[in-house]
């Protein structure tokens, strides 16, 4: 493990991972890229009596999922980073507490998938074999917690986002046969002093050209080398500026970028507005479409970008700005 | 069709005209202001009852019936006209109950609706 | 300009970036609706007046009926559909006042009928009633003070 400029850690023996898992709502399943996840749920309370239960319950099979698909037993995996947008993060708390693997609860909006990578490489370099990284977020228990009850009949201004239901999980491994975490750039805390709540995407895509020009700095890469440069829900609005700023510093990333908010609703058939977001977001994304990608062999090279705007309601009542924040992680075969 | 004769035409019109104009006030506010639905309402109810005080909201009450005091700029001025005739007959504590007292059908209804909905309903997904 | 250089250039960058709301799609849908929504009241009324009531019993008919009809449609997970095609045309008439009490109790019953049902009910319409009550009592004292409606048109 070496450091890499400012922000970026090289990985000697890049950790692979072993294998992934993802869980959507039924809004998910009737979007385009519904055929690549292990399961769509028909409703969203799954039986469950709260959004909350329901929530915990998806990232819990999610886990399990990821876990009996990679055929390591329960007691070989050393460590779980995972994290949610509730409150205190119950939902992966309350999801894993059965689980009997020493958990680490994390917190980086909806960069959580990403955060939970990083951290679970380094862990893995460090001294571990296996490590569990997982993510969720609920539409209706983020709306109920950020925004305002379901049955309100208030319509939905253009720049808002849609969150994700759903939970992504990935098994990571010493050894394997990949893809490889090789990089991670940990990114800065940014605020340009977007205040709209509906406008997650322009207020988190500072973030990611920090952390996307940070990451070229230290590496010494092109937007080129990646097949995929992916950020985690930027979303319409934030993807088109994110391409704008990132041209005028003099990088085309025009080609090979997208999003995954942008790649998991139809956005006129759903009426989804400015896209998904959301932590489930990214980590359904990733878990679902584009680690099949890599198995496939189709694309050898990603650059995945999570984004996640630092604020809850109290701080959105006091006016404050949304702090955004961007964590990559270079996934290679 | 004795029934169709005794329809005030005329009234449902000026309720329809009065009353879509004064959501379109709302509309614009919320389009271009981004204020929450809460504050809006605040707003208009603040408002209604500022206007209702000032003896202005009854003119439109008078000429719109119903698209004057459906909006939430007519509970405010229910509540305003309610404790200026309250206060007439019983002196300051009037304004103190005045409002309330007029607006009390409502709050009430919407209190035990409220209460009987969330007995039989859960919310669901919107599916847009 | 570059859009990056200070937050006020960036807050200006990102208002031309962002798409508007299609306000005069909004306003017509608002107009009709809310409209209509008020001729609904006007023909409660004027039954209720042909029926001998006066005209403020039969306004608070008229809220009472509209209160229990917003209710209903939104414990049918109706309203909010309404809602979202109308915008302020449901919100702004007292059926957007009563979606706006029905809507959080519904939503907060899974922590209980009394602290979820009871005390979130008024989270969203709460204000509305601190801030009309409070006028109401102000209006009423400064009558009581002047003895009269400042400009005394009534």
């Amino acid at each position: 493990m070496q450091k890499l400029g400012k922000q970026t850690i090289k990985f000697d023996t890049p950790p692979t991972i072993t294998e992934v898992a993802s869980i959507v709502g039924p809004k998910e399943a009737n979007g385009p890229l519904a055929k690549y996840f292990d399961q769509c749920l028909e409703d969203e309370f799954w039986g469950e009596k709260t959004w909350e239960k329901s929530e915990s319950k998806i990232i819990k099979e999610t886990v399990n999922l990821a876990i009996s698909k990679s055929g390591i037993p329960n007691n070989d995996i050393e460590y779980c980073f995972a994290g949610d947008l509730l409150n205190q993060c119950i939902s992966s708390s309350f999801g894993l507490r059965g689980l009997n693997i020493p958990f680490l609860g994390i917190f980086g909006a909806c960069s959580t998938f990403v955060e939970g990578l990083s951290l679970g490489a380094i862990i893995i370099e460090a001294c571990a074999k296996h490590v569990l990284c997982a993510a969720s977020s609920h539409f209706c228990s983020a709306e109920k917690q950020f925004r305002f009850p379901l049955e309100l009949g208030n319509q939905r201004p253009p720049t808002s986002q849609w969150t994700v239901t759903g939970a992504g999980a990935a098994v990571l491994s010493k050894t394997g046969n990949g893809p490889f975490i090789t990089h991670i750039t940990s990114g800065k805390i940014i605020d340009m002093g977007i205040k709209d709540s509906n406008n997650m995407g322009a207020a988190m895509a500072p973030a990611a050209l920090d952390t996307l020009l940070c990451h070229f700095n230290d590496t010494g890469r092109s937007p080129s080398y990646y097949d995929v440069i992916l950020t985690g829900d930027l979303g319409h609005v934030g993807k088109e500026i994110l391409t704008e700023l990132a041209l005028e510093k003099g990088y085309n990333i025009k080609s090979n970028y997208n999003d995954c908010g942008v790649l998991i609703f139809d956005k006129e058939k759903q009426d989804t507005h400015a896209g998904g977001s959301g932590c489930g977001c990214c980590a359904t994304v990733f878990s679902g479409y584009f680690f099949k990608q890599f198995k496939e062999r189709k694309i050898k090279r990603i650059l995945l970008i999570a984004t996640g705007a630092l604020m809850n309601s109290t701080s959105s009542q006091q006016g404050e700005s949304i702090p955004g924040i961007a964590h990559a992680v270079s996934i290679e075969l | 069709m004795d029934w169709l004769q005794n329809i005030e035409w005329m009234s449902l019109i000026k309720s329809f005209v009065v009353g879509g104009l004064i959501c379109v006030i709302g509309q614009i506010l919320i389009d271009k202001t981004k204020l929450t639905p809460a504050r809006i309402l605040v707003l208009f109810v603040t408002t209604g009852a500022i206007l209702g005080g000032l003896g202005i909201y009854q003119y439109l009450v008078d000429f719109a019936g119903a698209g004057a005091t459906v909006p939430l700029t007519g509970f405010g001025n229910n509540l305003a006209k309610g404790a200026i005739k309250a206060v007439k007959e019983y002196g300051i504590i009037g304004a103190f109950t005045g409002g309330v007292t007029a607006a009390a059908g409502g709050i009430s209804a919407a209190v035990f609706f409220g209460y009987i909905a969330s007995l039989i309903s859960k919310p669901k997904m919107k599916k847009q | 300009m570059k859009p990056l250089d200070s937050k006020k250039d960036y807050q200006k960058y990102v208002e031309q970036k962002s798409p508007n709301s299609p306000i005069f799609k909004n306003c017509f849908n608002a107009f009709w609706v809310g409209g209509l929504i008020c001729t609904i009241g006007q023909i409660i009324m004027n039954i209720c007046k042909s029926k001998g009531f006066s005209v403020e019993i039969s306004g608070t008919i008229v809220s009472i009926i509209l209160i229990g009809i917003s209710a209903f449609l939104t414990s049918l997970n109706i309203f909010n559909k309404i809602g979202k095609f109308a915008g302020a045309g449901s919100l702004i008439p007292i059926t957007g006042f009563a979606n706006s009490i029905v809507s959080p109790s519904m939503e907060y019953k899974s922590e209980g009928y009394i602290m979820g049902v009871g005390g979130k009910m008024f989270t969203v319409a709460g204000p509305v009633l601190v801030f009309g009550i409070s006028t109401s009592i102000i209006i009423g004292l400064i009558y009581m003070i002047f003895n009269t409606q400042s400009i005394t048109l009534v």
